[in-house]
């Protein structure tokens, strides 16, 4: 069995999402209901689907799964009349570098993303909905498939759901081991029982998702969001946060600091002070050196560049982007070449070779690296590699090209000085051979 | 082929998830569910499944050889996955790697003879805020040290 | 129609219907924009970024390949940041890529090599260890070299949507992404080889040509298929006489890029070793080499012998010999030789068909209808095996234009896949079954119905009466066997009808001996056979005198008297027409010394007789026919360019008696086709089992 996981909590979270977090049986639909749970979908029966939908959009909820789109304005592009089936898909694939906040969600409280899920079907009108999870939290669809037999038994999932016609059916959906199965296209078609591939869009998922019917597809922390933005209304969610930016998210803090860990924080919280005061500070007392905000695809911040609001304008406007909430923290030890080439590594084996710049774009990428930190490269070859990112960025088919090369790029242009030290240091000889097996 | 009666439960529900003509969309899962039932993906069990969701079996083949979790290569009875991405690595997690290869006397990609302990270096696993993370099968380890991983070693060891 | 859309690409504005994509709206305003994955036909990919374009207010460049244009979009193609991203591509391209072109089968004609020259970059920046894995062969005709693959799934679509075949998929990800047969080291497919000449660079090879020739050391040639009654235009390339290879790559023709394994592959039995070269006559110990001359002056004689005992001779003739041979053959023995018993394998009741639909305008489906048609009904037949050009087609509508597709057959066959409605029937009884299909054919637009064999005499008559109770248009096509089998009926090559399918009255004669009876006949003095093999089954109740002008020492060969070498299809001038009735033009590419066409044989022998005939070369029997074969009235220029014509309108045809039992496919597969067939080492090689990816 694998522990109960769960940080002490920080006096200066803000206790939305994950304010039943460390309460006893925080799994049993008893506690649920207990707080207040369901509460919110009773009051979504009464509201009309575009009232629901406009509660949303007041809520200035934005994706939490990397992209940031406004959930709001997703699900208005569901067809309101569609001789259709429609498709409600949880995003649990989980699989950014620095991010395991679904994690927590769905362990401590799944049925906050039952109700977040059955909130979504009655604003669009779906009659069936699936957990995507990635193949690895084999505990969690055990923990999930619990909560929603308790759910049928109480009647909130089913085909009349609390007497009122309402029927809404829920199931788990493991993945295998694969990356670019959270990006939603790749994930539907893994859904689908395919190579996780992405499609071609247009057409997005709100129109032709799963089985080409229309679906709504949001990560597990944006669902997970959608009861407390009902019960208390979307004004009441937005103030949480900055203009545009509503309501709080779980942040992931990890690395070099004294207390790792996820914490829900509002958005716009300050990056320093979520290292310093939130998360313990920089482990050993050492100096801070550089931040990647939002999971292994954001572009890296150096310290000097740290101090500032973390929400999804301000982190973009900084040059990197909020992500998935994944704050990976670095200390003055840490060194950036072998982080690129572990980056690298990653990306090139999780690019699934749909689209040539990515497939060949991140091979080259990780064997260019690979070189450079065994100091057998030539002084140019860095301007290669800012290139080689150039080449792959906005070109690929889908995001995860991008995801390479920004933060590649960044790393590069941004600690220049230490890849060219490795450069100047003797040569070795032969590369070592495993270094360059590509697996 | 049959299977146990608790996977084969567990099929039904998978394929009875979707709308009837839709079978398919249970491959991905009930391939991963058999593999942990059977240990590896055999040309027996990719044939079975194959036929049950009405999927031509190369078909099969190419959805197996996409997902890493899959494999048709027997592995130990504890598979170790050692996470060595970025929040792990910076807290230790090649140093880690090193450690259970040479306590293991395997590579990555490997079994020990005795079939007990096979080897994986793996992606990010969700656990970056408890790293260096491993999974054994698919029961997690957080905060790992090299001494905590002998222990769990030496007691998969003699487990039963 | 649909509505026009504007918009500007590089300055011109262009006027294209809604939902055109731009890379196809460029191509209309002569702009080329590069692509490898994108295929003009099959499903989109977006996979090789080779189409980047600026659009005008969208910030990324968009792949022009996906991308529908819109009223007022602004593209451009050849700004910096385009020319740039191409290069990006080809360099990322090429990173894995072994240049081995000096020593690649594709070199010289790669898609890659081209655009690398064109657009690409001219120094390597990549200097890390190539990725590299084992070349496979996968069947006789298919070998795949992963590392040269571009993974622009070309392959994997053409088989899946274009054939039905499903045989290629994609296996492992990313840089180890590879394409992989259906069988996991081998293939079970149609063999046909699209994948190899779909293939944009040198991944995919055949297994015939590969290493044989470079593409420039060829002259090319354009001719017609000699197989099966589709018609498939091919492109052989031709060295020092021998064919070396088959295609269709320029998309010319019917049959767009299709051909079959035959048309493909086939051609190898035109330079079979055992090709006759020299004449053989008989002796008493057997056959002896004998000269042209010698052996001329001998057929005529006894055909002078014949001809003096009141026409005591019968021809049996080919579906392999073109319009303007057969036409000769039966005019010298019609007229020449006053004979009437000639005739050859009928495999499918045309003529009822014209009876019964006889002064109507476009009975007669064409191979382009079958793309068009909003519905098809498939009678009796296993087109992808006997039909695979009009089974390709049928796909192509149904994916294009979602024809409605019906199969009303024996057993499983591959257009169940896409149809909307399969019956299952004993052959024979298929009309019986139509009815349970009434209400959805009545609902639709227009039909084109498709039969076989078994559906002959009356029952073609009842076919039209039930489809005419529909009442929606509806157009048919007789499902026959050979390259040219259409034609042989045209011409007149049967014992019931003249050329144009006029009755026999006009030239005051009896209905002469149909094959069958020749070969039992006690009157016969002479049979000649011209590339038919009837005594491969049966055998002469009475022994006339035999002439075969054959490639090969058939069955029937070996009895002859005098055996005269024949040239093949691929080796003359002429006509074909197609199943569908489209008239083309054959080219001669390969040259086999010492044999000759059956025109040129039959007219030395006419000149020995003396008889006076008219014109006997193939340009201006064309002439003949065109003035005086009913349907054949048609565009010659255009036939003459390469076109396929269609042939029509037919005449009235008069009540002509249908020797029912006499009509019978011989129901070959993919994989057979007579005698040819039997001596080309390619279609004996493939193990495959015909069939049997659908009928489980
Ligand atoms: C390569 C790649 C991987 C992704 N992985 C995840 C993931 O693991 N979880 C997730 O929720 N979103 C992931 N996304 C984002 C999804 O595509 C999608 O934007 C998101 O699930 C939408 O939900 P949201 O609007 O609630 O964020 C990924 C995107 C890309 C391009
Ligand atoms: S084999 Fe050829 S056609 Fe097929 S994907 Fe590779 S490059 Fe394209
Ligand atoms: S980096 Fe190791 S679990 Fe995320």
């Amino acid at each position: 069995m694998s522990p109960r996981l769960y940080n002490e909590p920080s006096p200066l979270e803000v206790k939305i999402l994950t304010r039943r977090f460390g309460l006893p049986n925080s799994q049993s639909i008893d506690t649920y209901l207990a707080t207040g749970g369901y509460e919110a979908f009773r009051k979504a029966l009464e509201m009309t689907p575009e009232e629901i939908i406009e509660e949303v959009k007041a809520s200035n909820l934005r994706g939490r799964g990397g992209a940031g789109f406004p959930t709001g304005m997703k699900w208005g592009f569901v067809p309101r009349e569609s001789p259709l089936p429609k498709y409600v898909v949880v995003n649990a694939d989980e699989g950014e570098p620095g991010t395991c906040k679904d994690r927590l969600l769905m362990e401590h409280d799944p049925h906050q993303l039952l109700e977040g899920m059955l909130i979504a079907a009655r604003a669009v009108g779906a009659e069936r909905g699936y957990i995507y999870i990635r193949g690895e939290y084999r505990y969690l669809i055990e923990i999930l498939d619990r909560a929603i037999g308790e759910a049928y038994e109480r009647g909130f999932l089913g085909d009349n759901i609390l007497g009122t016609g309402m029927r809404f059916h829920v199931y788990t959906h493991s993945g295998a081991g694969s990356y670019e199965c959270g990006e939603e296209s790749a994930l539907l078609e893994s859904l689908e029982g395919k190579r996780g591939v992405p499609r071609i869009r247009p057409p997005f998922p709100a129109t032709a998702g799963l089985f080409q019917c229309p679906t709504v597809l949001n990560n597990v922390e944006t669902f997970c969001a959608i009861p407390a933005i009902i019960r208390d209304g979307g004004k009441a969610f937005a103030a949480l946060g900055t203009p545009r930016n509503g309501g709080t998210r779980l942040f992931c803090i990890s690395g070099h600091v004294n207390r790792p860990g996820v914490y829900e924080l509002p958005m716009g919280f300050n990056l320093l002070r979520m290292i310093h005061e939130v998360a313990g500070g920089v482990r050993d007392g050492r100096k801070l050196k550089a931040v990647i905000p939002g999971g292994s695809s954001c572009p890296v911040l150096k310290a000097e560049e740290c101090d500032l609001p973390m929400d999804f304008d301000s982190v973009a406007q900084a040059g990197s982007m909020l992500g998935s909430g994944g704050v990976v923290v670095m200390d003055e030890t840490t060194d950036m070449v072998r982080v690129a080439v572990r980056i690298a590594k990653f990306y090139q084996h999780e690019s699934c070779g749909w689209c040539v710049p990515c497939r060949e774009g991140t091979t080259w990428l990780r064997h260019l690296l690979t070189r450079i930190d065994q100091g057998i490269a030539k002084p140019s070859e860095l301007d290669l590699v800012v290139e080689i990112c150039n080449n792959m960025l906005g070109r690929t088919f889908c995001p995860l090209g991008d995801a390479a090369a920004m933060p590649i790029r960044s790393f590069v242009m941004k600690f220049r000085e230490e890849f060219e030290a490795r450069l100047r240091r003797p040569m070795v000889a032969v590369p070592d051979p495993d270094s360059l097996v590509v697996s | 082929m049959r299977f146990s009666e608790q996977l084969e439960a567990k099929f039904n529900q998978l394929i009875s998830a979707f709308p009837p003509g839709r079978e398919r969309a249970a491959l991905v899962p009930m391939l991963l569910y058999a593999q942990d039932e059977v240990g590896h993906l055999t040309p027996e069990v990719i044939q079975e499944i194959a036929g049950r969701l009405r999927v031509p079996v190369h078909e099969v083949d190419e959805v197996v050889s996409y997902y890493s979790m899959l494999t048709r290569k027997p592995r130990g009875r504890y598979h170790i996955q050692i996470c060595t991405n970025i929040s792990c690595m910076l807290l230790g997690a090649e140093q880690l790697l090193e450690h259970a290869k040479q306590r293991l006397g395997i590579d990555c990609g490997e079994v020990t003879p005795d079939g007990r302990f096979s080897l994986e270096e793996v992606e990010c696993i969700g656990a970056c805020c408890w790293g260096p993370a491993i999974q054994v099968n698919y029961d997690y380890h957080h905060w790992m040290t090299p001494e905590k991983l002998d222990r769990l070693l030496e007691e998969l060891r003699k487990a039963q | 129609m649909s509505k026009l859309v504007t918009l500007t690409i590089d300055g011109k504005q262009i006027q294209v219907p809604a939902g055109t994509l731009v890379i196809n709206a460029a191509k209309q305003a002569g702009i080329e924009i590069p692509s490898f994955c994108y295929y003009d036909g099959l499903s989109l990919q977006g996979a090789c970024r080779m189409c980047l374009v600026e659009v005008e207010r969208v910030p990324k460049l968009m792949t022009a390949c996906t991308l529908p244009v819109a009223e007022g979009m602004v593209v451009r193609t050849n700004t910096p940041q385009v020319i740039e991203a191409r290069k990006a591509m080809l360099e990322f391209l090429l990173t894995n890529h072994p240049l081995d072109c000096p020593v690649c089968d594709k070199g010289g004609e790669c898609e890659l090599q081209d655009m690398a020259f064109r657009y690409g970059a001219g120094e390597g920046r990549f200097v890390e260890f190539k990725y590299h894995v084992p070349e496979k062969q996968w069947s006789p005709v298919v070998y795949y070299d992963a590392p040269r693959c571009i993974l622009c799934y070309r392959c994997v679509r053409i088989c899946d949507e274009g054939l039905g075949v499903n045989a290629l998929g994609v296996v492992n990800r990313g840089v180890r992404s590879e394409i992989a047969p259906n069988r996991g080291d081998h293939l079970e497919c149609d063999e046909c080889g699209m994948c190899i000449d779909i293939c944009p660079v040198g991944a995919l090879t055949s297994g015939t040509y590969r290493y044989q020739t470079r593409p420039w050391e060829m002259s090319h040639v354009g001719t017609i298929c000699t197989f099966c009654a589709d018609g498939c235009k091919t492109t052989l390339g031709v060295r020092n006489g021998i064919i070396i290879r088959a295609n269709n790559r320029d998309r010319s023709g019917i049959n767009d890029e299709f051909l079959c394994i035959k048309g493909r592959f086939a051609f190898d039995f035109v330079h079979h070793p055992e090709r006759l070269t020299r004449p053989l006559i008989r002796t008493l110990s057997g056959f002896r080499e004998a000269s042209w001359a010698e052996a001329i002056e001998l057929v005529a004689e006894r055909f002078e012998q014949a001809r003096q005992q009141g026409g005591r001779i019968g021809l049996i003739g080919s579906t392999r010999t073109t319009n303007e041979e057969n036409y000769f053959l039966q005019k010298l023995l019609r007229q020449g030789l006053g004979s009437n018993h000639i005739d050859h394998r009928q495999s499918g009741d045309l003529v009822s068909l014209l009876m019964a639909t006889r002064g109507r305008e476009g009975a007669l489906a064409t191979t382009a209808d079958l793309y068009h048609a909003s519905g098809i009904l498939i009678l009796g037949a296993d087109l992808s095996q006997q039909h695979p050009l009009l089974a390709f087609q049928i796909r192509a509508n149904y994916r294009h234009h979602r024809a409605r597709v019906y199969v009303v057959t024996r057993g499983p066959v591959r257009e169940d896949q896409i149809a909307a409605r399969s019956l299952r029937v004993a052959p024979g009884q298929e009309l019986e079954a139509l009815e349970s299909l009434r209400t959805e054919l009545q609902g639709l637009p227009d039909l084109v119905v498709l039969y076989g064999d078994s559906i002959k005499g009356s029952a073609v008559a009842r076919l039209v009466q039930w489809c005419d109770s529909l009442a929606i248009a509806v157009r048919y096509v007789c499902l026959l066997d050979d390259a040219n089998s259409r034609g042989a009926l045209d011409m007149g090559l049967v014992p019931d009808w003249l050329p144009g399918y006029r009755s026999l009255d006009q030239m005051n004669l009896q209905p002469g001996l149909c094959w069958e009876e020749m070969l039992e006949s006690e009157e016969l003095e002479v049979l000649w056979v011209v590339g038919a093999n009837p005594l491969r089954r049966r055998h002469l109740k009475r022994r006339p005198w035999l002439v075969v002008q054959e490639l090969f020492l058939t069955e029937t060969a070996q009895q002859a008297d005098v055996v005269l070498p024949a040239a093949s299809a691929y080796e003359k001038r002429g006509t074909f027409t197609s199943v569908c009735g489209e008239l083309q033009q054959l080219q001669p590419a390969a040259q086999v010394p010492g044999a000759k066409t059956d025109l040129e044989i039959a007219s030395l022998i006419a000149l020995q007789l003396g008889l006076e005939l008219g014109p006997a070369d193939p340009d201006e029997l064309l002439g003949e026919i065109h003035r005086t074969v009913d349907g054949y009235n048609v565009d010659l220029p255009l036939v003459a360019a390469g076109a396929a014509v269609p042939t029509g309108p037919y005449p009235d045809v008069a009540a002509v008696a249908v020797r029912v039992d006499k009509i019978r496919s011989r129901e070959d597969t993919l994989f057979t086709a007579g005698s040819l067939g039997q001596r080309s080492q390619v279609l004996t090689s493939v193990r495959e089992a015909p069939g049997s990816l659908y009928r489980g």
